[in-house]
């Protein structure tokens, strides 16, 4: 009931929502670079990962993305998470939800934005959005029925690094989790990513494959141990190409091919997630409460 | 299932907790946005915070008019739903046809897109590329009356 109900609520605000703002989104799929939502813009994603997994089976997780732009400094998102591993079975996984707040008012060289995590998953999930502490393929090998009797509960911080110039944008995101069991020990990880659009310059025309419309780059993501265990040992590491096409028609794809740096990763990521941006989602909903128009 | 249907819940009531919050603060913001309309001046106003180094910059596209045509579409695509579709201005953003815009030099304008004015509600645009930011300032310069236009140095070369 509860499904059916918020599919159409989905729906309908949809169908309500009349002017769209072409999407300029980033690259990344693991690494934030400091842009955020724009004011009263909501933008909803779907981000598949197809991962290989050596001694057990394959697995395709899959999530939706909400993010609202409350204001030019705050984004909040939730996710939603959910998993097929192939010869066993489809499972919801979890939530996550997320803030974002700018530090600072103006550009800078580097400029800073804390994100705030709240998760609530289980040890299913496997959309691999962060690799964290000892995160290791193993961790994924068991069924589905094992896997996800086991709940986490966890607040994540990020420190949001990122500088652009000349087209380039780099983006360092140092990560630390703390798992709300008080045995759990605070986890540590990273991701870095750069990319640039493939032309600077706008032509005056509306065009679809223009080059200006694409992004591309890499992105580098991996945990770093955890407060009894810091460091690299019986780590996870990737490296990703990545690439966004900005499609005037509203949508933006982002396709990414991740591939494992040592023993404990997964061999390949295979990533793609399509999104679109509705523009003046805050006033609708305003309206439909009552707002002045 | 129960455990599946439990998470579902909760993940339905954050969620109707998080648009709650972010809803209060978008009317917040649009309240603001309203009392700066009505005032019709801070933003302007943010004109004047562009040091005097970024004020000086040189348009790289002045008097190119296929650069105000790509500036223009730039427009539609990012700027038009705040500031209207023919820069005029709406409760969301502020008019771009008014003087103090129109004689604001390139630089200064290339500044206030680039930084945005954040605690006012526009944000950073410094996520289009650099000419594209500037095809935008052309744009904008298009717009003006002659008697409005600020005294700008013909393109760089």
């Amino acid at each position: 009931m509860v499904p059916h109900l918020i599919t159409t609520l989905i729906c309908a605000l949809f169908f309500l929502l009349s002017s769209f703002v072409v999407a300029q989104e980033s690259p990344y799929i693991v690494t934030y670079n400091h842009y955020l939502e724009e004011p009263g813009s909501l933008e909803v994603e779907y981000f598949s990962t197809f991962g290989t997994q050596r001694g057990s089976n394959d697995f395709h997780a899959f999530w939706m993305e909400f993010e609202y732009g409350a204001t030019a400094w705050w984004t909040t998102e939730l996710y939603l998470d959910g998993q097929t591993t192939f010869n066993d079975s489809t499972i919801f996984t979890g939530f996550r939800f997320e803030n974002r707040f700018r530090l600072l008012q103006h550009e800078h060289l580097v400029n800073p934005v804390l994100y705030l995590e709240y998760e609530q998953i289980s040890a299913a999930d496997k959309i691999l959005k962060e690799v964290e502490g000892h995160d290791v393929e193993s961790d994924h090998a068991e069924s589905n029925a094992v896997l996800r009797s086991e709940h986490d509960h966890e607040l994540e911080f990020k420190l949001l690094l990122s500088s652009t110039f000349k087209g380039w944008n780099v983006a360092v995101n140092p990560i630390t989790t703390k798992n709300l069991s008080p045995s759990e020990p605070w986890e540590f990880a990273y991701a870095i990513g750069a990319s640039r659009p493939l032309a600077l310059k706008a032509l005056p025309n509306r065009c679809n494959l223009c080059l200006e419309n694409f992004v591309a780059g890499v992105e580098m993501y991996g945990g770093l141990g955890d407060t009894q265990s810091a460091g690299l040992h019986n780590t996870s590491h990737y490296l990703a190409t990545v690439v966004a096409w900005n499609l005037p028609s509203d949508w933006a794809l982002r396709l990414s091919s991740g591939f494992g740096l040592n023993n404990n990763s997964h061999r390949l990521l295979l990533r793609w997630g399509v999104s679109r941006e509705f523009s003046g989602f805050g006033e609708v909903v305003r309206r439909l409460f009552g707002g002045r128009p | 299932m129960t455990a599946l249907r439990d998470s579902f819940s909760i993940a339905v009531l954050f969620a109707i907790g998080v648009w709650s919050v972010a809803f209060v603060g978008a009317r917040s913001a649009a309240q603001n946005n309203d009392a700066l309309h009505k005032k019709n001046s801070p933003t302007y106003a943010a004109l004047k915070d562009a040091p005097q180094k970024a004020r000086e910059k040189k348009n790289p596209f002045q008097g190119d008019l296929e650069a105000a045509a790509a500036g223009g579409k730039l427009f539609d695509q990012h700027c038009a739903r705040c500031h209207g579709k023919k820069a005029g201005g709406t409760r969301y953003g502020a008019s771009l046809l008014n003087k103090e815009v129109q004689r604001a030099t390139p630089g200064t304008l290339f500044w206030l897109l680039t930084n945005g004015v954040v605690r006012r509600g526009m944000p950073v645009w410094s996520k289009l590329p650099e000419p594209e930011r500037w095809q935008i300032v052309t744009f904008l310069q298009s717009l003006a009356p002659p008697s409005l236009k600020a005294d700008t140095p013909g393109p760089v070369q």
